[in-house]
């Protein structure tokens, strides 16, 4: 078995596991940033999203001025593509986290790539939400925290955990870019080493351990979303 | 007369979706007694949700006041003065005026117990005291088996059971049930109305039923207006809405509530009725309360020598009130039956001639 592998994937073995360029590592770079950027990514996805509900015409608290600002901050930075976004925001990155590359000056641009996604995601997840629950918690007197985290976010739960599953895939995606200003991960492994270095088997066993990634999402959200929904 | 519990004053509700004006509902004035069943009927789009969500203010009004309870909650004249409660007073106001729904409107994502509890979450008691109370609400309401399921695992009627004791946890003085038994079978419809009935008389609960099924008003509302286009029709006391409907809309309720109609046609269409002899009279004879002691039939001949042959009876009973119809066709001499028809008109007996002499 080891040496089939060997014999088949022998860039794959030189890469190694530990150190800079092992595989190891480029696994660890990848879940780290696709954590943190999940986290930051998502809380600020998550902000806005509520914010879009709440406030749009049918929210529970109407309030046009800041609809149109939240609805455009989130279009713009949608709009702009990552790898633009990446070295568009360098200057922010830098006065926030000191330094423009490297591993944590990537978690930046991923936050800022992945939130607007997220925010339009939640912002349908949650207009699903039946607008006739939110109406009877109004009337046994709910205040806004009560409705939004209480109906709005705990109703529309599964479909919640649903889009989050699609975001952190799309997000694992973007990671993969993050290589252009050094900070490493998957994608990284597969351009710099495979697809530069013609080393094809680098690259085809990075993309399976990106494929494997993405599958554990998929059926752990999957999963989830299913135990958290009662209709 | 007491203060009513609920008072509308000339309330106006106006939406401009993309310029358009739309009259929701149009000076609307409605006052409700503490302890009544106060029904609002109307076909969909009649404005009568509209007008009830302006109670709790879930609607503010473009004009008109809400007076509950003697406290003002909303007031705004033409010129636009307004004053209106709002933030932690409405949301605490809202608490003691229950509401439910056509669609019951439950937290899919809580067990029927904790449906309730979020009824509750405001209520400074401790935890326990919060759980006792929802036991009892369930209690009440017959569903303490189910207080571990999810909606989803109810039926229609057991859902809209959660959604009273939901709406009573705060032990509200008035309960808004906005077309609450429209998605429900007549059986079910019956259940629930006598829950509200039972509410009613044991707590003195005060109900705004808003329905667009006269038969539900005909069951438990002791008082009804009739909304269409944003405005009320006519408003009194279910027996008098009943007995002497004024406006045509009224009479078409009425019609649905006691299938009299097809009764009326069926008769009318009938040989009998087509081929009327002269000399004889096709009439609708309409009665209520003491009138029905009287031997109306056995007067008409003994009194006027006028023979009553009755093709349709029905008797219905409204608020304790006996209210009866009769299709007959009398025949007699002409004199004879001026005279029998004042003597009905003295008995307070409403005659609608349908066919034959002075028809």
């Amino acid at each position: 078995m080891s040496t089939w592998f060997a014999e088949t994937f022998p860039n794959v073995v030189y890469q190694g596991w530990g150190g800079d360029t092992g595989w190891g590592t480029a696994i660890f770079q990848t879940l780290f940033m696709t954590f943190w950027s999940a986290i930051f990514g998502g809380l600020l996805g998550l902000i806005f999203g509520v914010g879009l509900v709440v406030t749009g015409p049918k929210g529970i608290t109407p309030n046009k001025t800041l609809f149109w600002i939240l609805d455009k901050i989130v279009s713009i930075f949608r709009a702009v593509p990552f790898v633009i976004l990446l070295a568009f925001i360098a200057p922010f990155t830098k006065a926030l986290v000191g330094t423009q590359i490297g591993i944590n000056a990537a978690l930046v641009p991923l936050s800022l790539g992945v939130f607007p996604f997220y925010a339009r995601q939640i912002q349908v997840a949650l207009s699903e939400v039946d607008s006739g629950i939110v109406e009877a918690a109004q009337a046994v007197g709910a205040s806004f925290s009560q409705i939004v985290f209480g109906v709005y976010i705990k109703e529309g739960r599964s479909e919640i955990i649903r889009v989050s599953t699609v975001t952190l895939i799309s997000l694992i995606g973007l990671t993969a870019m993050a290589g252009a200003i050094g900070a490493g991960g998957i994608g990284n492994m597969a351009v710099a080493y495979g697809y530069n270095r013609f080393a094809n088997d680098t690259t085809l066993f990075a993309t399976l351990i990106v494929l494997v990634m993405v599958l554990i999402v998929q059926v752990t959200g999957d999963w989830l979303a299913r135990k958290y929904n009662h209709k | 007369m007491t203060a009513p519990i609920i008072s509308l004053k000339d309330i106006d509700v106006t939406f401009t979706p993309k310029g358009k004006t739309i009259h929701a509902v149009q000076d609307v004035s409605i006052d409700v007694q503490k302890g009544d069943i106060y029904g609002i009927v109307g076909y969909s789009g009649a404005g009568k949700s509209t007008l009830v969500r302006t109670v709790n203010l879930l609607q503010e009004p473009t004009s008109g006041s809400v007076t509950i309870n003697g406290e003002t909650f909303f007031s705004k004249t033409n010129d636009g003065a307004a004053t209106k409660i709002k933030g932690k007073e409405l949301k605490e106001k809202r608490r003691k005026i229950g509401m439910i729904f056509q669609h019951f409107n439950l937290l899919n994502e809580r067990t029927v117990e904790e449906n309730v509890l979020f009824a509750l979450e405001n209520n400074k008691e401790k935890e326990k005291i919060k759980k006792e109370k929802v036991a009892e609400l369930l209690e009440l309401v017959d569903l303490s088996d189910r207080a571990k399921q999810y909606p989803s695992q109810l039926s229609g009627g057991q859902k809209q059971r959660v959604a009273i004791a939901r709406a009573l946890a705060n032990d509200p003085e008035i309960l808004i049930s906005d077309e609450a038994t429209s998605a429900l079978d007549p059986k079910t419809t019956r259940q629930i109305l006598d829950l509200l009935k039972k509410l009613n008389k044991q707590y003195g609960l005060t109900v705004l039923l808003i329905t667009h099924e006269m038969e539900a008003v005909k069951a438990i509302a002791d008082k009804v207006a009739v909304m269409q286009n944003g405005r009320v029709l006519e408003k009194g006391s279910t027996l008098d809405i009943f007995t002497k409907p004024q406006a045509e809309l009224t009479k078409e309720f009425i019609a649905t509530a006691t299938n009299q109609d097809q009764a009326i046609q069926a008769i009318t269409d009938s040989e009998t009725v087509k081929n009327l002899p002269a000399g004889q009279t096709f009439a609708e004879l309409k009665y209520t309360g003491n009138s029905t002691n009287e031997p109306l039939i056995t007067s008409l001949y003994e009194q006027f020598g006028v023979v009553a042959n009755i093709l349709y009876g029905n008797i219905e009973v409204l608020q304790g009130t006996e209210v009866g119809s009769l299709l007959v066709i009398l025949s007699s001499e002409k004199d004879n039956l001026d005279d029998a028809l004042a003597f009905l008109a003295s008995q307070n007996v409403t005659v609608n001639i349908l066919k034959g002499a002075q028809a």
